[in-house]
């Protein structure tokens, strides 16, 4: 198939950035979206212009490194799917597509469509662990955790820190993000103890990095790539509120 | 080169408690006085950097993504072993152990491979402590699964996402030292080069990614932990960024390179759909649990719908051939039995390049929702690749390029030829052999990072006592120089092909060449071919855009580069190799019925080679391997 593509170049962090189109032929309905831009790519590189810069790695939807907006939606239009699980036979012949870096104040644009994310990892590293030191854990059976209470930690745990659920919100929150790595160690009575200090430290990181807040769109939920959903938000609210009332832990 | 393996003497079980009671230790309030730089933040890395952060010494950790949560580690599915033996089937460190060697196909060093079963229990806590989800029973007590290789129950999960969850959890550990101030993280860095002074590691050079700098570090102690290679095949299970560029300058610097032929072709990937195609996706091999592998009997029903394909018409070739192990043969043998059953022509799928596997009888016994349980994740993604429905058509695999068993040589204290420079995980050669068994990659990149290197490098620090070298020293200078030569001469060749383009004739080559079978004709061939294309590659390569900027462009092109001269020595290390084992089958020594044939007399060793120029012939060292606990037999999964 053929397509249009117009696509945010933008040099460095300072220049401006601009749409530019290119036409695309021979688009297979096989291919990944990201292995359209490297057919893209390559006939850039043999005209001697300066290929696409995006951001990718796994290409099996699990790294969290790839991070485009298609036509306004972060990782394009499936559900639980991301960029590099986004497939051509989504699209038809002669089809515009736009794309675009994700969009927030905290994650300034490095080049074309590579931002950065590292305000996610101050995040983390303001709380978003066990203080568990190697080699001195018990034997792992002799604390029995529910099936449920695992299971559901998991699938707070899926979160892959794409930052789609920033990209996608009015706000630029990251609150689904921060909400999941909170509920999937609170979750677990392995992160009982910090839970509290926690929360408050992460929530604080967050606000820190510039994110803004929540105000229920529910767009975090809509794009992200592993259907996480808004309810750890509300968990997370109360153990925040909870956390704050608390002077110490 | 000398090739001392420092294995502790002692009987097998007693080895490892007595060398660390024998190794040295720092002091408590000597260790910040150390400075560790560790490349790859991956679960050997990455756990590496943390816990020697919590034991109180500086560490640098490199990585070229931009966070190290996204290490490939992380893609790792199906699951970890430890032999805890919760299930009460008949699990012990020694079965473990046996099951590992045997699975390499006896190319692994005994003293290592038991040390990996015997930590294996310790990861399980570890991992569990700092909150991984692994999958529960309904008592809330930790739920396991079988995998290829084995016949007892012994691999622990997170859904289909162990690596995932592992790696989330190593990463939180340094998070956590992070914040503490106790590792210094440097993402978006390349290492290019390792600094050796005075025959010691003594620092690397790298390229920040955004900026296009070339910066100096200098470190008492340099561990690599990159991973492997089998984007030397252009198409491969690993990530795309996955290269060989930091095991190779370290190499080019003096370290030697072990069993760099044993590739590990991974039988359960989603077949190559077309040209275009930049990497194939593994299906975790747990699928094999519950999925029967089949190909009609006959080449005539090859297009068919498969549902139409009545159960005597099908040909169950693992279950036939390999009646005791059945679906989960370990992989090599695995993805030879699809790769026959497809050069008979009895292939399903474009091309006929693909076999499949069927959930029909598991979704009749467990029902559909027990099959989505299980193993949902990966019908989803099968389903969102191919556009097929998983539950109502059976899943086509095909095998594919995954795991490197070969890589920098290390002795038993993960230490490479050079002094002060240590390799961790599937960087390094030591524990797998020939093949590498399911659920054991995650085991030992966690082992070596998480509980050896610790002990060893402390008495690497405390023994030699290695003086800081500045980084103005002419070694770092001259390999700074070195690297900038390298990239402006990639900047300046202005040619006519892309570096994916070379990069996907080499892959071709090799899979060709020195892929799942290979011949002395073969090989001669490809080391024809290879210095050809190499010097193709060095006048027709088009790179555009400078140095001084984030550029994929001259990112990829280094790597290819290394690439290029690397193939050469697979391709050197699968000709002398003149056996087959393991992963590594050559066409010329198979028995009767097509297994491989091992040639103990031989090649009962690991070959080591030493770097003597681009384009020379490297040195092959060996170093024998001395089996005292196991037998050496036939593989046979019969």
């Amino acid at each position: 198939m053929k397509l249009t593509l117009h696509i945010w170049r933008q040099k460095d962090a300072k220049s401006p950035g601009k749409l530019v189109r290119y036409e695309l032929d021979d688009v297979n309905e096989h291919m990944s979206f990201l292995e359209m831009l490297d057919v893209l790519n390559e006939q850039l590189v043999a005209k001697g212009e300066e290929p696409v810069a995006f951001d990718h790695d796994c290409r099996e939807g699990i790294c969290g490194m790839c991070s485009l907006v298609i036509n306004g939606i972060p990782h394009g239009p499936d559900r639980g799917t991301t960029v590099c699980q986004l497939h051509m036979r989504r699209f038809r012949d002669g089809d515009e597509i736009t794309i675009e870096p994700w969009r927030a104040r905290a994650f300034p644009v490095v080049r074309d469509l590579i931002v950065d994310r590292s305000a996610f990892d101050r995040i983390m590293q303001a709380g978003g662990f066990i203080s568990q030191n190697t080699g001195s854990a018990p034997d792992a059976n002799t604390l029995p955790i529910s099936k449920e209470d695992a299971d559901a930690a998991f699938d707070a745990a899926a979160c892959i820190g794409c930052g789609a659920c920033v990209a996608a919100c009015p706000n630029a929150s990251a609150m689904l993000f921060v909400a999941a790595k909170i509920g999937h160690l609170s979750m677990l009575p392995q992160g009982k103890p910090e839970e509290y200090r926690r929360a408050r430290a992460m929530v604080d990181a967050m606000d820190a990095a510039g994110f803004g807040n929540c105000s229920n769109h529910y767009e975090c939920e809509a794009v992200c790539p592993k259907e996480i959903g808004v309810d750890w938000i509300a968990r997370m609210n109360r153990k925040y509120l909870r956390a704050t009332f608390r002077k110490r832990a | 080169m000398n090739l001392d393996p420092k294995i502790p003497d002692g009987p097998l079980e007693k080895k490892w408690s007595r060398h660390k009671f024998d190794l040295k230790l720092v002091n408590p309030a000597n260790k910040r006085k150390f400075d560790i730089i560790v490349v790859g933040s991956g679960l050997a890395g990455g756990a590496a950097a943390a816990t020697l952060a919590e034991l109180g010494y500086n560490v640098a950790c490199f990585c070229y993504q931009d966070s190290p949560r996204r290490a490939h580690s992380i893609a790792a599915q199906g699951g970890i072993n430890a032999a805890k033996n919760y299930q009460n089937d008949g699990d012990s460190v020694f079965r473990l152990f046996y099951d590992t060697i045997k699975g390499g196909d006896y190319r692994a060093r005994e003293a290592n491979v038991y040390r990996l079963a015997e930590v294996s229990v310790n990861i399980i806590d570890q991992a569990v402590a700092q909150g991984v989800p692994f999958a529960r029973e309904y008592g809330g007590l930790l739920a396991n699964r079988s995998f290829g290789g084995a016949q007892v129950s012994r691999t622990f999960y997170a859904r289909g996402q162990t690596g995932q969850q592992l790696l989330l959890g190593v990463y939180q550990q340094m998070s956590r030292q992070i914040a503490a101030g106790k590792i210094k993280m440097y993402t978006r860095h390349e290492m290019l080069d390792l600094v050796v002074v005075d025959g010691r590691a003594a620092g690397i050079v790298t390229r920040d990614l955004v900026s296009g700098a070339i910066e100096r570090w200098a470190g008492h102690a340099v561990l690599l932990a990159t991973g492997g290679y089998s984007n030397v095949f252009y198409l491969s299970t690993n990530a795309k960024g996955c290269n060989v560029t930091a095991a190779y300058r370290a190499y080019k610097r003096g370290a030697a390179f072990a069993n760099p032929c044993y590739t590990q072709i991974h039988p359960t990937c989603i077949p190559q759909s077309g040209d275009y195609q930049s990497k194939l996706t593994l299906m975790s091999e747990s699928l094999r649990n519950d999925g029967r592998c089949w190909v009609p009997k006959r080449k005539e029903d090859c297009g068919k719908d498969p549902n139409s394909i009545p159960e005597e018409d099908r040909d169950y070739y693992l279950e036939r051939k390999y009646p005791s192990f059945g679906n989960l043969a370990p992989r090599d043998v695995a993805s030879r039995a699809a790769k026959e059953v497809c050069d008979e022509g009895r292939g399903v799928g474009p091309g006929g390049r693909g076999v499949y596997l069927d959930f029909r009888d598991a979704i009749q016994r467990m029902g559909k929702e027990g099959v989505a349980d299980k193993y949902g994740n990966l019908f989803h993604m099968y389903a969102k690749i191919t556009g097929e429905d998983p539950y109502s058509t059976p899943m086509r695999i095909y095998p594919a390029p995954h795991y490197t068993m070969g890589g920098l040589w290390v002795d038993y204290n993960l230490e490479s030829t050079i002094p002060g420079l240590f390799v961790l995980g599937e960087a390094n050669f030591s524990d797998h052999g020939a093949n590498r068994l399911g659920a054991s990659a995650l085991m030992q990149g966690l082992a070596d990072g998480y509980f050896i290197i610790s002990y060893t490098l402390s008495d690497y620090l405390a023994r030699v006592k290695p003086a800081k070298v500045d980084t103005g020293h002419a070694a770092f200078a001259d390999a700074e120089r070195e690297v900038k030569a390298k990239l402006d001469r990639l900047l300046s060749v202005n040619g006519k092909r892309t570096p994916d383009e070379l990069h996907r004739e080499l892959g071709r080559v090799l899979w060709d060449h020195c892929g799942m079978a290979r011949s002395k004709e073969s090989l001669e061939e490809a080391l024809r071919i290879i210095p050809e294309l190499r010097e193709r590659f060095w006048k027709d390569v088009r790179v555009v855009g400078s140095g001084d900027s984030l550029n994929i462009a001259l990112e990829k092109a280094g790597r290819v580069a290394d690439f290029m001269e690397f193939a050469e020595l697979m391709c050197y290390d699968a000709l002398e190799r003149d056996e087959s084992c393991g992963a590594h089958f050559r066409i010329e020594h198979q028995t009767d019925d097509g297994e491989a044939k091992r040639d103990d007399e031989r090649f009962a060793h690991v070959a080591a080679w030493e770097f003597k120029g681009v384009g020379e012939k490297p040195v092959r060292h060996v170093e024998p391997l001395v089996f005292e606990n196991v037998q050496l037999a036939t593989r046979s999964y019969k």
